[in-house]
């Protein structure tokens, strides 16, 4: 029987520590996107990264990116826990809309007491209640998302009316941290709902991945490993009734490639485990050391294990390390046939094998007739 | 020595969610209407913001403006349905603009009630950063609890503190954009006042403008002493050449109080425009857009939102209703709130019995006045005129098309004012500051 693997994903953070022009985020999308990675991703707190460290908004910084980029996913960090669930499902519905359907976000909380103090209103809480308060955020922004029908523009000089009222709705959602009535200001974004990640490497995350979550960012040095993560996080999202292949599971890595080219790429893949070339590294994802032919290598082997749907990478040195994933890696995957050579699809969904979803009030409308 | 006149400061605003944005096809005159049919596009589709802010910037504009609302409009409890509504998140948009533009400013509304100092502060100096200083904050406040409905902090503000929460607000952001040294290093910041204490370090070093430059749209005695405090630019809705005149004076009297000179606060009017190859075309074309923006349904919710109730029962091309308004009424939400209803209705009354004009026409001839009609000559004269006369340093121009209707001035107007001598012939600088020639904050005159 053949190997049941299904498309392979790749995606690459572009961050930079003390960048704050907007050439360099351009210039690492435009790589990426030579790449034809599925998408980039932006990482964000609500604070500073460090103390004397500064960062960019990172929604911000895909915005940017957006119309110096065609068919790129953009997928920026965006904290729940002091912002406003309204304000957010606004920016990631336009972030969808002016990069043209492409958006994501990946759901992050703040848990420091620092935090806590740059916005006064609330003390610090437990993680595991502020990720039940970021899966609330999910699904009220999906709510958000839904209120405008596709067809609720009608634009009926007849009548007098641009929109048919009936098909925008009240969200009405009560959680157990907040309110919010609806509809939202933004109308439906391009995608129905711009891509949902959460990195999974803490299982108090995992509720939320299995509930709300699109893409999931794991952490594991071996591919049975990650297989086993895989299952557990798709057995979850199995009991909540989604489809398990509705969540697409990606290892982090974090990719140094540079200590040379490594050895000759030829020789066939080997079949066993071969030495493992990934370190475990405390807090972050596993750091990759070696060169792209290699890294090809074990991307290959953990694709053909089945273990994962692709890989997220971190780049320890942007600039130069994503070059060599794009024209080293990524180049000798297409050359195997194992990696898409174009964009066959426009939106961040297509690049994933994810359909549109249907909107939730339409359809309890429908079954109201 | 012979002084160089008066510049004048231009703005586009994106068309709004009202009834000035016309959305229909023209019937009224089938052949012109067919060939101006292409200047309709979408209101939420990006090249639609494209199309128009680089129309403003090969104007050499000095900024592009986007307006807020925070809750979709209701009417008689269900949502309003007459009007162009839907829009994208500004900032957002703005930071795609900066894609595509270079020098142009970019100027959204955010509401102070609604956000808080650390979160929107580290927004604007992003988004000044990856425009490379183009930014521009049009402060807006609100206390209403209908609007507070979709947010977890609700409605909880008195309408009497609503200034006092955006002062505090923009002060504690400035705060925040001073607290890293020009040479890049953070100094933890600490803020105590009524409605914020908050202390940390800020997360993002100082932006190209040093402060993003702060609009001020509000009208009230507070808001105008807000303006004069601390602000750099007031959008006003006094656009008609003595009430210019008269607020104009009124702010820039203000300044003194707070150590400002007249030239630190500009203040730009909202206006309308429509042009013609002759006046008699202009003003007809002009009476085809405001046919456009009344329709028959939208003339009766006009009325209603005077008249407090249901006038649905009313014929438009007949005479205005007996009844008297019921000023208490809460039928129309999340709109701002024009003058007693009584008196307006009573206005309206004797406009409607003077000229014997039905619902639908007094509605056109008692709202939304149009700033400047006329051929591109007689609008370039006007437009300096009302700079020359201390009526106003500039306009926001608000056109009533999407995307296209700001082509025809820049196309024909722009050239007349350079010839003038009253408008820019080329950007001098890189930021918005420069536009405007303001200074940077901190920096000596
Ligand atoms: C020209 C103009 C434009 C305005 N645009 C907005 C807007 O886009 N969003 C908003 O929430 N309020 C807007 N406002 C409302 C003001 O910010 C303010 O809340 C309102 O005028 C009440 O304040 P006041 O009592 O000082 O007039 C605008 C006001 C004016 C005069």
């Amino acid at each position: 029987m053949a190997v049941p693997t299904g498309t392979l994903h790749l995606a690459a953070a572009i961050d930079g520590d003390g960048q704050y022009q907007a050439p360099y985020y351009v210039e690492l999308a435009r790589l990426a996107e030579d790449g034809v990675l599925d998408f980039i991703t932006l990482d964000d707190s609500f604070g500073p990264p460090g103390p004397g460290r500064g960062r960019l908004d990172a929604l911000a910084v895909l915005a940017r990116v957006a119309p110096a980029t065609g068919r790129i996913g953009l997928v920026p960090t965006v904290t729940t826990t002091h912002t406003e669930p309204f304000h957010l499902s606004s920016s990631v519905a336009t972030l969808d809309w002016v990069s043209r359907g492409r958006a994501g976000w990946r759901i992050e909380v703040s848990t420091t007491e620092a935090e806590a103090r740059l916005v006064g209103r609330r003390p610090a809480a437990p993680t595991g209640e502020l990720w039940a308060e970021a899966g609330e955020v999910a699904d009220v922004v999906a709510r958000l998302w839904d209120s405008w029908e596709d067809d609720a523009e009608i634009r009926d000089t007849a009548t007098g009316r641009f929109i048919d009222r009936d098909k925008l709705h009240y969200v009405d959602f009560e959680g157990a941290h907040f309110t919010v009535r609806g509809p939202a200001i933004v109308p439906r974004p391009p995608q129905g709902h711009p891509v949902v990640a959460v990195a999974a490497t803490d299982p108090v995350t995992w509720p939320t991945v299995a509930r709300h979550a699109d893409v999931a960012y794991i952490r594991a040095t071996s591919p049975g490993e990650a297989g086993r993560i895989r299952d557990e996080l798709r057995r979850r999202a199995l009991a909540y009734g989604r489809e398990p292949g509705a969540l697409t599971v990606l290892a982090a890595v974090s990719v140094d490639l540079a200590d040379g080219e490594g050895a000759p790429g030829n020789s066939p893949a080997t079949g066993g485990a071969p030495q493992d070339p990934l370190t475990d590294t405390p807090g972050g994802p596993p750091l990759y050391r070696g060169g792209p032919v290699e890294l090809a290598e074990l991307i290959t082997g953990w694709h053909t294990a089945d273990a994962v749907d692709g890989f997220h990478i971190t780049p320890v040195a942007p600039r130069h390390d994503l070059e060599r994933f794009v024209n080293g890696t990524v180049a000798l995957l297409q050359h195997r046939g194992l990696f898409r050579t174009f964009y066959p699809g426009a939106t961040l969904r297509d690049h994933l094998g994810l359909s549109r979803p249907a909107n939730r009030y339409a359809l309890e409308r429908e079954a109201v007739r | 020595m012979t002084s160089r006149p008066r510049q004048i400061h231009l703005a586009a605003h994106f068309p709004g969610v009202n009834n000035t944005t016309v959305w229909t096809v023209p019937t009224t005159t089938p052949g012109r209407g067919a060939s101006r049919a292409p200047a309709l596009g979408s209101q939420i589709d990006f090249s639609s913001f494209e199309h128009l802010a680089r129309t403003a910037e090969r104007g050499l504009f000095d900024f592009f403006f986007l307006a807020e609302g925070l809750r979709l409009r209701e009417h008689n409890g269900r949502i309003h349905d007459l009007d162009v509504v839907g829009r994208p998140e500004s900032i957002t948009v703005l930071n795609a603009l900066a894609a595509v533009t270079e020098r142009l400013g970019l100027a959204a509304t955010v509401n102070a009630t609604f956000n808080e100092p650390y979160e929107l502060a580290r927004r604007f100096a992003s988004l000044d950063h990856l425009s490379g200083g183009r930014a521009a904050w049009n402060v807006v406040t609100s206390s209403d609890a209908f609007t507070g409905e979709n947010f977890r902090r609700g409605g909880f503000l008195d309408r009497a503190d609503r200034y006092t929460r955006a002062a505090e607000f923009l002060a504690t952001a400035r705060e925040l954009w001073d607290s890293w040294t020009p040479d890049g290093t953070p100094r933890p910041f600490a803020h105590s006042g009524d409605h914020f204490t908050i202390g940390g370090e800020f997360g993002v070093p100082r932006s190209p403008q040093g402060h993003p430059v702060v609009i001020q749209a509000g009208d009230s005695d507070e808001g105008r002493e807000f303006a004069a405090s601390t602000a750099d630019i007031i959008f006003t809705r006094h656009g008609a050449l003595e009430a210019g005149r008269a607020f104009y004076a009124d702010v820039k009297r203000r300044l003194a109080r707070y150590g400002r000179a007249p030239e630190e606060l500009k203040i730009m009017p909202g206006v309308t425009l429509v042009l013609g190859d002759t006046p008699a075309e202009a003003r007809e074309r002009a009476a085809e857009i405001r046919r456009q923006q009344v329709s028959p349904q939208t003339a009766i919710l006009t009325l209603e939102q005077i008249w407090g109730v249901d006038l649905s029962g009313y014929d438009p091309d007949g005479p205005l209703p007996d009844i008297d308004p019921d000023p208490g009424s809460q039928l129309a939400q999340g709109r701002v709130r024009h003058g007693d209803p009584l008196a307006v209705a009573a206005k309206w009354r004797a406009l409607s019995e003077e000229k014997g004009l039905s619902i639908r026409q007094t509605v056109i001839e008692a709202t939304g006045r149009q700033s400047f009609v006329g051929t591109p000559e007689a609008v370039a004269a006007e437009m300096a005129e009302f700079v020359a006369a201390d009526a106003a340093d500039g306009f926001i121009l608000v056109p009533h098309l999407t995307p296209g209707g700001l082509d025809d001035f820049v196309d024909r107007v722009v050239p007349l004012l350079q010839e003038r001598g009253v408008f820019r012939t080329a950007y001098t600088g890189p930021t918005l500051r420069d536009h405007l020639g303001l200074r940077r904050p901190g920096e000596g005159s």
